[in-house]
């Protein structure tokens, strides 16, 4: 199972019967193809849509039903469309319960930061401050180190996406939550052991005695 | 009241340098035809407010392609190396804001709001100039309201009074930039006879729209 396979797979179990998910696209968006088998979840598009649903065939795109990057997709039966006025007043209003992002880096506070590289990325946050200021719960999906460095830091070095803490951190290593008195390593990744998930973290890591494995299916 | 316009006579009232609302979201909803003849009539200097610049070759990313924009005022454009290269070279000045912002922003400048008041992008950079204002506790940002010249709308349904009728993704800004601009140019992908679409289906009532966008012509009919 490849790295971003087996976070994926972690990630579809915070998802629960009834909820509704924003997912971000890349690595949050496999999230779907892992989903806890009896349990509805409804996907939102930030874009004006409850009920997400994959294009069933090449060739038959609705050029009136794109996802948030931009790609033809189709909606499932029930679903609903609305303006992005409406769109962002689930997202900030707290209507939204889970959002799943990726990371550029997150700090000991639990703070994120995955909008912009100054001087390297052209910048926008598109939908991502509303998503992480106003969902119920926000779960951070990433490979846990870019080219070998760190990005579970001390402190963030690019610009914040939020003040407010992020609920969860899942990476291929290792499940860490983000606590008031700091990032809490909860699960590991079956083979790894702590030592390896404090060796590729510059933040502080409270590790508790016993640390369960991390599981990949409901 | 007649509302139908000609492609060629919808886009000579927008001048050079006009600030212009643009539906669409990575081009879906975007007023595809409006934006070609903005390009064919070579008009420049434009202030665009819209939601992202696409890709190049699609939808506003075609202005931006032209160089036709000097200002672009969105939430993302990461999808568009071009108006990165622009932004680095001075050529084009970008004002970002959260999507949720620029929709109350919006918003807020066809409601008769002066302004809105947000919790997204306290503790950031986005923070940066505004007032903060504390109500019961919390802290919110005051976000000012946008208002353009000219909106150009993309409907999936017009009927002749120019009532509109909007399909899933598509609707995105389109009805919220409807009320914030002093000229409404709607384009639909169908015209209907009115009565068509029941009153309940109508997001953007015909009082707003100024201009109604002729049919396309088919195999040059």
């Amino acid at each position: 199972m490849d790295a971003k396979e087996l976070i994926a797979r972690r990630v579809a179990l915070e998802l629960k019967d009834g909820d509704l998910v924003n997912l971000g696209i890349g690595l949050p968006a496999m999230v779907t193809r892992y989903l806890p088998p009896n349990i509805d979840v409804f996907f939102q598009l930030e874009n004006g849509l409850i009920g997400l649903a994959p294009l069933p065939h090449p060739g038959l795109e609705n050029y009136f039903l794109g996802d948030a990057g931009g790609a033809l997709v189709s909606s499932v039966p029930g679903a609903c469309a609305f303006d992005s006025a409406f769109s962002f007043g689930l997202i900030r209003g707290g209507h939204v319960d889970l959002t799943v992002l990726g990371g550029l880096e997150v700090d000991e506070r639990g703070l994120l930061a995955n909008w912009m590289v100054p001087g390297k990325m052209v910048p926008g946050m598109g939908g991502a401050m509303d998503l992480v200021t106003g969902c119920k719960r926000v779960v951070i999906a990433m490979i846990h180190t870019a080219k070998g460095k760190p990005k579970i830091l001390k402190k963030c070095t690019l610009p914040l996406t939020s003040a407010r803490r992020i609920s969860l951190i899942v990476t291929e290593l290792a499940v860490i939550e983000p606590t008031e008195e700091g990032l809490v390593l909860r699960e590991l990744a079956p083979g790894v052991t702590v030592d390896q998930v404090v060796e590729a973290t510059e933040a502080k890591l409270i590790i508790p005695s016993a640390i369960p494995e991390m599981k990949l299916a409901a | 009241m007649h509302k139908v316009i000609g492609l060629t006579e919808a886009v000579e009232m927008i001048p050079d340098g006009a600030t212009l609302m643009i539906g669409g979201f990575m081009g879906v909803g975007s007023p595809h035809r409006l934006i070609d003849e903005l390009l064919r009539q070579g008009r420049k200097d434009l202030t665009v407010i819209s939601n992202d610049a696409a890709r190049p070759g699609v939808g506003v990313g075609r202005l931006v392609d032209a160089k036709a924009i000097k200002r672009l005022i969105g939430s993302h454009f990461g999808t568009n190396p071009e108006i990165g290269r622009q932004m680095i070279a001075g050529e084009t000045i970008l004002d970002l804001c959260p999507q949720g912002t620029l929709a109350e922003r919006i918003r807020a400048g066809g409601y008769g709001l002066g302004g809105v008041l947000t919790p997204t992008g306290i503790g950031t950079v986005v923070a940066e100039g505004k007032r903060q204002i504390e109500i019961e506790g919390k802290s919110f940002l005051l976000e000012l309201p946008l208002s353009a010249d000219f909106a150009l709308i993309a409907a999936h349904r017009a009927d002749y009074s120019g009532n509109l009728e909007y399909a899933l993704t598509s609707r995105n800004f389109n009805p919220i930039m409807a009320m914030a601009a002093t000229t409404v140019i709607a384009e639909a992908a169908q015209i209907v006879p009115v009565g068509v679409i029941p009153p309940d289906d109508v997001i953007t009532p015909a009082v707003l729209v100024d201009h109604l966008l002729e049919r396309e012509k088919l195999n040059g009919r």
